[in-house]
């Protein structure tokens, strides 16, 4: 074999390089939670070191209860951070409500212009908001869904992606079963509910957890579609609180405790469900 | 195979569970590119009243008589560089990883977690540790007399929007790399050592072409990434500047159309931006058609 040929010194170095490597990757975190435990002076008094400092939970008060904070109008974090879950959660569930039953459309009826269809939810991918942002705008604006949840989330909920992988699944179901179905006289949406979204469970698990960290994430199209603070979602205050930053208002702290705020669902869902997550991945991306 | 050999004949309730997919696509994805098409044909006229016919005059402006070109010969920099750096990184990783077996996967977590971030947080991160000011990297730069400041240092720019960038990306290529090295037939691996082959001519003359297929897919995805997905984190680390110097095409267009209101310009960008995700696209699927084949 040649793996058990490695030496171990050769094994240690590796162990060694990829911690190393693991390192780099978290300095980042390590450097934001570090900067949110001191205040607004300490920064303007070069206090701020590589270790914690005094005011952690001052700093994370005042972000989540949007109180206690200097003159700048900071968004309440702690409403944003529920606007951002119920977002991601509509997202997620709606890409998944839409998709089943159109997956299950094309890919177990024969009817006019199914090809049609299926290629017009195709183009889709070609359309991410990016290319078509100010007309979308437009179009959600005349329909009053400006600051709205059905704003933040309908217009991102097509989904080509989750129509090929749930069409993808329902292919490997057994053809045998439709046919059992059939001569048990179930009724489409019976064979659907009862055998075909069942047997799909591992597919929709893992979509879940991709598609939940997609939503968690947007910020191009949360911050067109909301103008008023209180519909702030917590990914997008963070364009505006680097700015306020970087312009030397003291407010890193306040700015890295939201940027820890708003990695952690993604980055738990990640770690906790890892073998959903590989598989969504590696599954969206064929 | 587009269907199952035994399908239900039926056309109202197919169409009726299409509906919802297809209103959703129609009235926020169809219309709207279709208003941008027509939008880049039209400009308003000395008033602003009204929308005059034009024909290719916002694309000609666009591509001869403004710093257009300029964008999109900074975005193909920035996205080739982001595309680069976390593919040979995240390679580099994964055969590590691959090389400990069993034991490489305790690393996996502490490696993949970075997907999870959303662009805008990676880049105000890397803002923070590289701020002109008070970045404690910056302070580190400084004690071995470096100077870092990316707020008038347009190159540096440039490397800090990269280097954060490709922090996604690297956790999603090792990922797929060490997908990839797995399923290398380790007989092949054995019978090249037993030739006396070493690690490094291994490497390049066996392991490279068979995870080749891995790697042109996963360009084509970093690729679209560093393109399309990165709006988030240039408005939170040097919005767009210093100068036009990290102003990447889809900022570009954000403040053209959003901030500034010109319409047929936008529209004329979004239209170029669209032959760019559809040329990404079919290289896409004519790749997964070729992945079939190995």
């Amino acid at each position: 074999m040649v793996r058990r040929a490695t030496p171990a010194l050769r094994r240690a170095m590796s162990h060694v390089l990829l911690g190393a490597a693991a390192a780099v990757l978290i300095l980042p975190v390590w450097f934001a939670l570090v900067a949110s435990t001191y205040n607004g002076a300490d920064f303007l008094g070069g206090r701020v070191g590589m270790w914690f400092g005094q005011h952690g939970v001052a700093t994370y008060q005042a972000v989540i209860t949007g109180h206690g904070t200097i003159a700048m109008a900071l968004p309440n974090i702690g409403q944003a951070l529920i606007t951002s879950t119920i977002m991601a959660v509509l997202i997620t569930v709606g890409k998944i409500a839409i998709s089943l039953p159109s997956a299950f459309a094309v890919t177990y009826f024969e009817f006019p212009l199914r090809g049609l269809w299926f290629a017009l939810i195709f183009l889709t991918l070609l359309l991410p908001i990016e290319v078509r942002i100010v007309p979308t705008f437009q179009v959600a604006a005349n329909f009053h869904l400006l600051n709205s949840f059905t704003g933040l989330t309908l217009p991102l909920i097509a989904s080509a992606t989750a129509t090929f992988l749930f069409r993808q699944t329902f292919l490997s179901i057994p053809e045998e079963l439709t046919e059992a179905a059939r001569l048990d006289g179930a009724s489409p949406l019976q064979f659907f509910v009862d055998i075909v979204i069942p047997m799909s469970r591992t597919s929709i698990a893992a979509l879940t957890v991709i598609l939940f960290i997609y939503g968690w994430n947007q910020y191009l199209w949360p911050l067109l579609i909301t103008t008023k603070t209180s519909w702030s979602t917590i990914v997008m205050v963070i364009g505006r609180l680097s700015q306020t930053a970087a312009e030397g208002d003291p407010v890193w702290n306040y700015t890295m405790a939201t940027a820890l705020l708003a990695l952690v669902p993604p980055v738990f869902v990640v770690v906790a469900m890892q073998r959903l997550f590989v598989r969504g991945l590696t599954e969206t991306e064929k | 195979m587009l269907a199952k050999r035994v399908t239900f004949r039926r056309t109202g309730l197919p169409l009726a569970l299409l509906a919802p997919q297809l209103a959703v696509t129609g009235v926020f994805f169809l219309w709207p590119t279709f208003v941008a098409l027509k939008q880049s044909l039209y400009r308003s006229d000395a008033f602003g009243l009204r929308e005059v016919f034009s024909g290719w005059d916002n694309y000609r402006a666009l591509l001869f008589h403004s710093n257009y070109l300029a964008t999109l010969e900074r975005s193909a920099f920035f996205a080739s560089s982001v595309t680069i750096l976390s593919l040979v990184v995240g390679l580099v990783l994964a055969v590590i990883a691959d090389s400990l077996g069993r034991s490489g996967r305790i690393w996996q977590a502490l490696l993949v977690w970075p997907y999870a971030l959303a662009p805008a947080v990676a880049g105000v991160l890397w803002a923070y540790m590289f701020d002109p000011a008070i970045g404690p990297v910056t302070h580190a730069l400084a004690h071995v007399g470096m100077e870092w400041n990316h707020v008038l240092n347009s190159g540096q720019a440039m490397g800090l929007i990269v280097m954060a960038a490709a922090m996604k990306q690297v956790a999603y290529n090792f990922l797929f790399y060490l997908a990839a090295l797995q399923a290398i037939p380790k007989s092949l691996m054995e019978a090249a050592a037993l030739d006396a082959a070493g690690p490094l001519r291994r490497f390049f003359s066996l392991i490279i072409p068979l995870i080749a297929p891995t790697t042109l897919f996963l360009l084509v995805v970093d690729l679209t990434y560093a393109f399309f997905d990165t709006f988030g984190l240039i408005d939170s680390t040097t919005y767009g500047g210093p100068g036009n110097s990290t102003t990447i095409m889809v900022y570009q267009v954000y403040k053209d159309g959003f901030i500034d209101q010109r319409f047929g310009p936008a529209a004329a960008q979004s239209m170029m931006l669209l032959l760019l995700v559809g040329l990404l696209t079919l290289v896409q699927f004519a790749l997964v058609e070729r992945r079939i084949d190995y």
